[in-house]
């Protein structure tokens, strides 16, 4: 090798480093600005009342609630059809034009931006279906925003299942349904429930679908039904850093940092069941 | 007993064999439905004012008397944003996922791709908020502008947020290269640089194009991060320094004051009809690159 190949080389990933260090360093800038600006903000307090002067005092409790209220509404929709269409597409369909039409149809909705579900939840839920802005119409939003990731999760899920099993299962003359419940559901759920997690910490810091279909400026009280509005983490993020003149950053920090660690812990949830039941594995 | 539980059983199979497709074909349903909703929406503001003013109206005033709802203004906003989010992400994105897969040792290799995965978790109502405190007056700064709020932080924000889209598609690209090719490119003398930049850069070209469409993609249809820093000025932008306001902003901010049924309304469900149809050709076009990878 000549002297010269090797200093382009030296060269060239040196420059490939930069690219990365220019990614990754505001990664930890960000993270490090939110923890030392937010920390300043959190108290016990912040974490149990409703905000007060215009959102200049007080805490973020109805946020979290409404936060909280909408994940568990989207993982009740999302996740039985999410999983019946993954065990569809990888147990029943046969490799024809619907099969491919289905697939064009999940690549489709994973695409489509987040605040063209806002609309189409406002279309549909609020208005169409009369629901009004509302926890079910949120949650039925998101759901569908979700849809597409949890089918794709629990489809490669699914796919690690030796073919084997099945047929073993078959062979021993269980139903395909009694396999599929007995056999495959049980050695794929782990991939299905991370998958799941993960969709739902993403559907957890949208704002753009629940805008127009449930998120509410400041509310005194919690909700009291699925039909009637909530506040949320990311639209209070919104609320406070534009629509608030003159609000201590801390307050704004505060809420930013709750979110980010409410997101991170679902996150690492999904990392410690993964990993958990990879241990398990045994093929 | 036995002859019950069988029949029990085929009632079973048969109910949940029908459950089961109906499952499988509902995101059919919704692709449908959403455009059916935006269409039956979007087309009525056609009734009373002309799809061609709409389409090509160079501006966007939709509080003045007579209001006017050209979407030019906001389509180049969203382009400008777009492209200069893409001339940044692309090759940091592309140069650090072949660092990720081929050059970092292996420990720092993890570190790096956990980095990456966390910046892809971080909402975007998050991102914006800090470009807000930090990016906008950064911008104002080094470029003597009496503003920020400019597509040009739009762009550097949204470049950020499409990096881990296109750092993670490029590494699957990387990988899937066969193993053979490296060996073969170093048998014959090439440094790994060369290997990279003649063989693997090359054969793993269609992930290039995927990463790229599907990082468009991302970015067209970011909302809030963008509607926060780029100074939402409906007016068509002639520089990268002035303020834009973006197609998906426009709904966003303009929505809750919108009257529903009113003209205003119908016309942002029409921004959302070019939304999804743009989306949807790029989504096609990726998936199209991703398959002739494989």
């Amino acid at each position: 090798m000549s002297s010269r190949a090797l200093l382009t080389e030296k060269i060239a990933f040196f420059c490939l480093l930069l690219c990365t260090l220019i990614i990754v360093i505001p990664v930890i800038l960000i993270t490090a600005v939110i923890v030392k600006n937010g920390i300043a903000g959190l108290s016990w307090e912040f974490l149990t009342q409703s905000p007060r002067l215009g959102m200049r005092a007080g805490g973020i409790f109805p946020a979290i609630v409404g936060t909280v209220y909408l994940v568990l509404g989207t993982m009740l929709f999302a996740l039985p059809v999410g999983i019946l269409a993954a065990v569809y597409l990888t147990e029943y369909a046969k490799d024809n034009w619907l099969t491919r039409v289905i697939d064009i149809a999940i690549v489709n909705l994973a695409g489509v931006p987040s605040v063209v579900y806002g609309l189409f939840g406002l279309g549909l839920f609020v208005v169409f279906l009369k629901f009004g802005a509302s926890i079910i119409a949120g949650s039925l939003t998101l759901a569908i925003m979700s849809l597409p990731v949890i089918i794709t999760a629990s489809r490669e899920a699914l796919n690690t299942v030796p073919q084997s099993f099945r047929e073993v299962s078959l062979a021993l003359g269980a139903t395909r349904w009694q396999t599929i419940r007995h056999v495959v559901l049980p050695n794929s759920i782990s991939g299905i429930v991370t998958g799941t997690i993960l969709a739902l910490s993403r559907a957890a810091g949208e704002t753009a679908p629940i805008l127009f279909t449930v998120a509410a400026f400041y509310l005194p009280r919690l909700p009291q039904s699925l039909f009637d509005q909530c506040m949320a983490l990311p639209y209070h993020l919104y609320v406070l850093s534009t629509q608030v003149p003159n609000i201590k950053p801390h307050i704004q920090y505060g809420t930013a940092l709750v979110l980010v660690l409410m997101i991170m812990i679902m996150n690492i949830v999904a990392i410690v069941i993964r990993s958990h039941f990879r241990k398990k594995k045994l093929w | 007993m036995n002859f019950l539980k069988h029949r029990w059983n085929d009632i079973v199979e048969y109910v949940m064999e029908k459950v089961i497709f109906l499952a499988g074909i509902i995101s059919i349903a919704f692709v449908v439905l959403i455009f059916i909703f935006l269409l039956k929406e979007g087309l009525s503001l056609f009734k009373t004012y002309s799809p061609f003013s709409f389409l090509f109206g160079l501006s966007w005033y939709p509080i003045s008397h007579p209001p006017k709802f050209g979407v030019v203004p906001l389509f180049l906003g969203s382009i400008v944003v777009t492209l200069g989010a893409i001339l940044i992400a692309v090759p940091l994105g592309v140069g650090a996922a072949i660092y990720i897969a081929e050059v970092a040792p292996r420990w720092l290799r993890e570190i790096l791709k956990g980095l990456v995965e966390f910046l892809a978790a971080i909402p975007s109502i998050v991102l914006g908020f800090i470009g807000l405190v930090t990016l906008v007056p950064i911008v104002k700064e080094v470029f003597g502008l009496p503003t920020g709020l400019t597509a040009l932080s739009g762009a550097i924000m949204l470049a950020f947020m499409a990096m881990p889209t296109i750092v993670s598609i490029m590494e699957d690209a990387l990988t899937a290269v066969p193993e053979s090719y490296r060996a073969g490119a170093v048998a014959l003398g090439a440094t790994k640089w060369q290997m990279i930049w003649r063989v693997l850069l090359p054969a793993a070209s269609s992930g290039i194009l995927a990463a790229i469409m599907l990082g468009i993609g991302r970015v067209i249809g970011e909302t809030m991060a963008v509607m926060m820093i780029t100074g939402n000025a409906a007016r068509i932008p002639t520089s990268i320094t002035q303020p834009v306001r973006t197609m998906t902003a426009t709904i966003a901010a303009e929505m809750g004051e919108a009257v529903q049924g009113s003209e205003h309304y119908f016309a942002l469900f029409g921004i959302g009809i070019l939304l999804f149809c743009i989306t949807f050709l790029i989504n096609f076009t990726a998936s199209f690159f991703i398959k002739r990878k494989r």
